[in-house]
């Protein structure tokens, strides 16, 4: 009987390490573009993520097909000539908190971190550093950031005709709203 | 970290762009406008090519058409127009009724059914009968099958009916069955290939005017907001009740129109609001 009781405890034990791995479904990704002729906005609320927390890994991955656009037509050429979606369906990013130390896991409250990956868009990956925030909250963990991407870099051509209606830059928006993985 | 994979819902993916207008040339595809966005349309048929220079190859007649192309829902697209060729009005309704996807749900090809009604108003040529206003209505019917078979080539077959009130002679039948057959061929990203030809199954004699199978080639081209289709048909008319059964010229003779639509598509709705974090 106390063997069981203890190999309870150590099964407990385990699951408190794997509550170390967060993870959401529905994750959300935007961008925006805004020249003087044309504002583009772009939201993909699909969006699967993860993060563990003892290590400071990040891996989001998004469908193409999620990004959703005002314009259904905007919509239709950026999955068939600029992503071109039906070949390459998924964008995603692997990467790790630099600076895990700075965040207090166990205290509600919004902390500054680095993090630094590969961002892989339209098969180019590139490496990227950004600044975000974790959000320690009851029950979860939120994580924001907003950095630049330059379409150019990762082989996505526009041609001259709407070049002046897209941005150089675009703006990118990450919201995640994790909430402890269940092991099973 | 595999667990992404694990937690990827397996989704139904959609095809698009199965062709990049609501039209082939002449006649519809099964794309659809989606909900809240406006098409509007103006299509040219110029004379015939073997109208030699003086009618500079055709270019100096021209026939016209204006559309505004509505889509309700996502499955549900209207539309109004009018043709200067036998000063006709028309409307259509196109239903999608399933959508090529794989995935979740496997669906080998997208079927769209297209009714359509013409309302010719040019005056009646014998003043001196009674002139019913149902003489002046046309009927049609299609199903439209179409296929995107790989990223560069999609083709369609359309089964059509088309139901004339009044006919000119009483060798005219009332009714025309045709089955068209369209496909496309993307050349680059924004440029593609079109066919469409559409075969009569009445019988072409004893008629008191010889119609033709309508057969049109040419280019879609695409710029940001506009979709541009270039051709050369053999047909006048640019909704179906007039280019099915009212054909009357022949490739093989030169009478052949050059032609362009000119699509141009507003937002007058935006989609749903995704919420913001």
């Amino acid at each position: 009987m106390k063997r069981l009781i203890v190999l309870f405890f150590l099964f407990n034990l385990v699951l408190a390490v794997n509550a170390q791995k967060y993870m959401t479904k529905n994750g959300f990704i935007g961008f925006y573009s805004h020249t003087p002729m044309e504002d583009i906005k772009a939201e993909n609320n699909q969006v699967v993520g993860a993060l563990d927390i003892s290590t400071g890994e990040m891996v989001f991955q998004a469908l193409i097909k999620s990004f959703h656009f005002d314009r259904a037509l905007m919509e239709e050429h950026f999955n068939e000539n600029y992503m071109e979606s039906d070949k390459i369906p998924k964008s995603m990013f692997k990467g790790k908190i630099t600076n895990l130390s700075a965040v207090d896991f166990t205290k509600n409250g919004i902390y500054d971190v680095t993090v630094e990956g590969d961002l892989t868009i339209h098969d180019v990956t590139n490496k990227i550093t950004t600044k975000g925030t974790i959000e320690v909250v009851s029950g979860g963990i939120n994580a924001n950031s907003k950095f630049n991407i330059i379409p150019e870099d990762y082989k996505i051509t526009i041609p001259g005709v709407v070049r002046e209606k897209i941005n150089k830059n675009l703006e990118v928006t990450i919201a995640m709203k994790y909430a402890p993985l269940a092991s099973k | 970290m595999n667990i992404l994979n694990q937690n990827t819902p397996s989704e139904t993916n959609y095809t698009t762009a199965t062709f990049k207008s609501t039209r082939i040339m002449n006649g519809h595809s099964i794309e659809r406008m989606p909900s809240g966005q406006l098409d509007v349309r103006i299509s040219h048929r110029f004379g015939t090519l073997n109208s030699g220079g003086y009618n500079f190859f055709g270019l100096d007649q021209s026939n016209i058409h204006l559309g505004l192309e509505y889509g309700i829902t996502n499955w549900l697209m209207i539309g109004v127009g009018r043709s200067e060729f036998e000063k006709t009005f028309d409307g259509f309704a196109k239903f999608s009724i399933l959508r090529q996807s794989t995935g979740a749900k496997e669906m080998p090809v997208s079927v769209s059914v297209l009714t359509s009604v013409a309302l010719k108003t040019l005056k009646f040529p014998d003043q001196t009968r009674t002139n019913y206003y149902t003489s002046r209505l046309a009927y049609v019917g299609q199903v439209l099958v179409a296929r995107k078979i790989n990223e560069i080539f999609s083709v369609q077959l359309t089964p059509s009916y088309v139901h004339r009130n009044l006919v000119a002679t009483e060798l005219d039948p009332n009714d025309i069955w045709a089955l068209g057959a369209g496909a496309r061929l993307k050349v680059t990203k924004r440029i593609s290939l079109n066919g469409e030809y559409y075969a009569i199954a009445n019988p072409k004699t004893y008629l008191s005017q010889q119609i033709y199978n309508p057969l049109s080639v040419g280019f879609d081209i695409e710029t940001g907001g506009h979709v541009f289709q270039l051709f050369f048909t053999n047909s006048l008319g640019m909704t179906e009740k007039q280019f099915i059964g009212g054909t009357t010229g022949q490739w093989k003779k030169g009478d052949i129109h050059f032609g362009f639509n000119i699509s141009r598509v507003f937002t007058l709705k935006k989609h749903k609001k995704a919420p913001n974090y």
